[in-house]
């Protein structure tokens, strides 16, 4: 391949590059200045951290911050107990009939929570669920990809650690514990990164499911704040926006090569 | 939830046993923004204050987004067991509320003659909405109708009087072409968010009503009304003076504030705002007329749930009362550019003061003359929709306004035959 | 003879304990997955065989009446053909974007950290967060992208207000939050191939685009249907940004199914309406589902 065309490939990969954080920059541009400069490009005009206090002013966003915090500890938590017992049991316990509830399982992939919202608020409300961060997270914790997952990394633990395990007087759970668990580390980090950018960033069954500013995770809040009667204010809400993004994405950037990494041994291919 | 009826049942005798002196009246308040950010803190100011007054009640107010929103959140939490004694939402929304049994009239909790003379404090126009089968559902709060902002200095470059804003409709198309040049337009009226209001509004003034008083009948298909939506899309496609397709009600403040366009139509909700951001000279002025001038009423209602308890629906009614009062809503009305809701508001100091410092604070308050109730109907929000949609469907030329409305009028029929 | 029964026995009772043992581990996701995933797609269709109750006219059993009513519905028809042109457009689209980006991002270009990550910030970003900043990008007059287009001479577009252009920037917006998100999978196939197949057609004097489509797609292809599957799915469920960009106008041109059911339940409180559109998603999920196992099937028996 000639020196040219690979130049204009490297060129062209850098500009879609470039499109495609081209909104995240334009916020961080509008954030800092006032919205008549923000939009006109106003390149000399003064930097300004007002409109991070004006959003700041404006919602109660530290417990926003808690409550998506709490949101997405829960679910997570709920999903590697459900799914670490789940996996284990379809991937090294002899059930009859494991194979029809294993279709039964997997079938949750595609009756995803967000279609059922109409049946699930009543099953919500039911349980006395609503506007509570448990009725936000409790429909996603039994995840058909989650025990999937674990399913196919407990399979391939190799049977002898299990015996030697049982040979020296270990539980079922115990061995579990000690020797499918240890030996899944990797699926675990891959999930968690998965599921911990899913649920921060879920919007519908949150903003279904909660009424009030004690359980409004970020997105939700942002929704609301962001959507006045009388119209919007650009750099504010980019300041809001910023503000809602930064951690996860910091997270994210630090993390990125564990990220690919981890989903290369999780084995999802 | 019965485990947690049960719950707050034992809280509940618990603290009274504790605290016999302190029987609390807890209020849950839901209620939507105007121009979102600060407005929560005067609100969370008000009833601070109202807390003050009245030690024995304690309020929560939820702020829950826009007018849409409100009503979703508050029914939802209805539904779900939730506290929810009153909420503000859209006036309009009567109909809905009384259909579906949640919301008491007022005249059931208004004993005292003080209460009743309150309750007639109001301007006449704020109430129609609330008023249904002789009774009285909503109390105006943050009511509105619409004006028109137009940029004065623009007005001075196009060689017209910045001092006379359009009065009829065949002047606002001239002022509109002399207004439009490459950099700007003449006219922005928004075809998002809430298009049958501002159709509405232009309706009256081609002197047809879209409604029945009843709310089961609506005349989407009258000539006259299709008249109407042909001289909305004849703004942009014949006369040039508006961009083509819908206007954004979200951005169209920021774009009169860009200088994206001379005159725009807003509620008066946004009259703040653009006084504290205009980097112009601007003006407001009430909506032309063509038959009659005219503007529907906007905005919204107080309204009590029924599900609350006699000792809550008295609170509650304080709670109004406080809000209402002229000096809340004086404050409310210089935060915002909402009406001050009773002539007696317009009376107090701070919004005497206000007025004479800032006169357009005065043109929606002159406007209510002229002005007529929201479009409301049973089934609203679905009615509305299809309207909305008709109109959208014939601004961006998908159809013609007599096809557009024709179905429109149509499907309203379909919902409203089960109400007849 | 005793011994054996014995052996027999221990190991009768040992698959009874270890049965036992399964299902005991197994009911915990048996239940969360009866409350919201069983149980209320049965209960939808339940639902959605009784007509709404209001004050006058109290809910009582219709059969089909909701299904029928759909079917005349001009506004359902509308939204399912939104929803079908929405999936044939961000799918492809987005697929066809992640693999050119994985095999960017696989290849020896330079900052190629900085590529990587920009490909991939979308995906971490709520979409909530990212229609609010795609709001602006499409503002007539002095959104960003107009005054880009303005520098061409370009006249201004009303991106959002035109039904003839807002389903397309409904789906620009989505095909850029996920092809980021599918590159990932496929820049984690592209790394478990090995580096002599590269080196082998290389001496053999193929082609970068010769190896490309002979050797690396065809190795590609399970990651393509797995992310296949994803991309079906989310075009459904990724409906977050109607809330920002368009609400579903200008006159339903942007309104998806899901978005249509939200409407329904909770802003018209229609829940029999909502319940039938539900069960004719899950209907058609149900036959994606399946088809999604033939090859899963076949994948497990490799396996």
């Amino acid at each position: 391949m000639s020196a040219l065309a690979r130049h204009a490939e490297a060129a062209l990969a850098l500009l879609v590059a470039m499109v495609w954080i081209s909104p995240l920059m334009f916020a961080g541009w509008a954030a800092f200045h006032a919205p008549t400069d923000a939009i006109n490009f106003n390149l000399a005009a003064p930097w300004t951290l007002e409109n991070f206090r004006t959003a700041w002013d404006g919602a109660p966003w530290l417990r926003y911050f808690l409550n998506t915090f709490l949101l997405v500890t829960s679910v997570l938590a709920g999903q590697f107990f459900l799914c670490t017992l789940a996996g284990f049991a379809f991937a090294q316990v002899e059930i009859p009939g494991k194979d029809v509830i294993f279709v039964l399982v997997l079938l949750q992939l595609f009756i995803l929570p967000e279609v059922l919202i109409v049946e699930n608020y009543a099953v919500a409300a039911q349980l006395g669920l609503l506007d509570s961060i448990l009725g936000i997270g409790a429909p996603y914790m039994a995840s058909a990809f989650g025990i999937f997952l674990m399913r196919q990394t407990f399979k391939s633990v190799p049977k002898e650690l299990d015996e030697a395990a049982r040979v020296e007087g270990c539980s079922t759970l115990g061995v579990l514990w000690r020797v499918y668990v240890p030996a899944a580390r990797s699926t675990y980090l891959a999930y968690a990164l998965v599921s911990i950018a899913t649920h921060w960033n879920n919007f519908l069954w949150p903003l279904i499911v909660t009424n009030s500013d004690t359980t409004r995770p970020l997105t939700v809040g942002l929704s609301i704040f962001a959507a006045p009667e009388n119209g919007v204010d650009i750099s504010v809400i980019s300041a809001a926006t910023i503000m809602v993004i930064a951690p996860l994405l910091i997270l994210f950037l630090v993390f990125q090569r564990q990220f690919v990494q981890a989903f290369l041994r999780a084995g999802i291919k | 939830m019965l485990r947690y009826t049960t719950a707050a049942a034992m809280l509940a005798a618990t603290t009274a046993i504790v605290n016999p002196a302190q029987a609390e009246t807890e209020l849950t308040m839901y209620y939507p923004i105007a121009v979102g950010g600060p407005l929560t803190a005067v609100v969370d100011g008000i009833v601070a204050e109202f807390e003050e007054q009245n030690p024995d009640i304690s309020v929560e107010a939820i702020y829950a987004g826009n007018y849409d929103d409100t009503r979703i959140k508050a029914l939802a939490a209805l539904n779900s067991g939730d506290p929810a004694q009153l909420a503000v939402m859209f006036s309009i929304d009567a109909y809905d509320l009384i259909e579906q049994d949640l919301i008491l009239p007022f005249d059931e909790v208004v004993t005292s003659d003080e209460e009743k003379a309150w309750l007639d404090s109001f301007y006449p126009a704020l109430m129609a909405n609330g008023t249904i089968e002789g009774q009285t559902w909503g109390v105006p709060f943050q009511r509105s109708t619409i004006v028109a902002y137009y940029n004065k200095d623009m007005f001075r470059e196009a060689g017209l009087d910045p001092e006379n804003p359009p009065k009829t409709w065949d002047e606002l198309v001239e002022t509109g072409k002399a207004l439009t040049n490459d950099d700007h337009y003449g006219l922005m009226i928004p075809s998002t968010g809430y298009p049958y209001w501002m159709f509405q509004a232009l309706a009256i003034q081609n002197g047809k009503e879209l409604m029945s008083d009843d709310g089961l009948t609506t005349k989407f298909d009258d000539e006259k009304v299709v008249e109407t939506l042909d001289f909305w899309k004849s703004l942009s496609t014949e006369h040039g003076v508006m961009p083509e397709g819908t206007v954004e009600w979200g951005t169209l403040r920021q774009a009169f504030l860009e200088g994206e366009t001379a005159m725009m139509w807003h509620s008066t909700g946004n009259l703040t705002a653009v006084k504290n951001n205009a980097e112009f000279d601007f003006g407001v002025a009430m909506l032309p007329g063509n038959e009659r001038l005219g503007s529907p009423t906007g905005g919204g209602n107080f309204y009590i749930f029924k599900d609350a308890s006699e000792e809550e629906r008295k609170a509650a009614l304080e709670l109004i009362k406080f809000m209402t009062s002229p000096e809340q809503a004086a404050k409310w009305s210089i935060a915002t550019g909402y009406m001050g809701v009773s002539p007696a508001a317009y009376e107090t100091e701070a919004l005497k003061a206000y007025t004479a410092e800032f006169p357009p604070a005065l043109v929606a308050r002159d406007q209510l003359e002229h002005a007529v109730a929201e479009f409301s109907t049973f089934e609203t929000a679905r009615v509305r929709e299809g309207l909305n949609n008709a109109i959208q469907a014939t601004l961006t030329g998908e159809k013609s306004a007599e096809e557009a409305l024709g179905e429109a009028q149509q499907s309203a029929d379909r919902l409203l035959s089960n109400y007849r | 003879m005793t011994m054996t029964a014995n052996a027999t026995d221990f190991y009768h009772s040992e698959r009874r304990r270890r049965a036992i043992h399964g299902w005991l581990l197994l009911t915990p996701t048996l239940v969360m997955l009866t409350a919201f995933a069983f149980y209320p797609s049965i209960a939808t269709v339940w639902t959605s065989l009784f007509s709404r109750g209001t004050r006058r006219n109290p809910s009582e059993f219709v059969g089909l009446e909701n299904y029928a009513r759909l079917f005349e519905d001009p506004t359902f028809r509308e939204v399912a053909l939104n929803n079908i042109l929405y999936a044939a457009v961000t799918i492809p689209i987005s697929i066809a974007i992640a693999l050119v980006m994985a095999l960017w991002a696989n290849s020896k270009i330079p900052a190629r950290g900085f590529v990587r990550s920009a490909y991939f910030t979308p995906t971490v970003l709520p979409m909530i967060a990212a229609a609010n900043l795609w709001l602006f990008f499409y503002t007539p007059g002095f959104g960003v992208l107009d005054q880009i287009l303005s520098l061409f001479g370009a006249p201004s577009v009303n991106w959002l207000g035109q039904p003839g252009t807002a389903l397309w920037a409904v789906c620009a917006v989505t095909v850029w939050k996920e092809s980021g998100f599918f590159m990932i999978f496929y820049l984690a196939a592209l790394q478990t191939i090995p580096e002599d197949l590269r080196e082998a057609a290389e001496i053999e004097g193929a082609s970068r685009w010769t190896y490309t489509r002979r050797v690396v797609l065809p190795l590609l292809m399970p990651t393509t249907l797995f992310v296949l599957v994803n991309a079906l799915i989310n075009s459904v469920k990724l409906i977050d940004h109607l809330f920002i960009l368009t609400k579903g106008g200008p006159s339903n041109s942007t309104k998806l199914i899901l978005y249509y059911i939200w409407e329904s339940a909770f802003a018209f409180f229609d829940a029999p309406a909502a319940a039938a559109m539900t069960v004719i998603v899950l209907i058609v999920l149900g036959a994606v589902a399946a088809l999604q196992f033939r090859l899963l099937d076949r994948r497990i028996h490799y396996q």
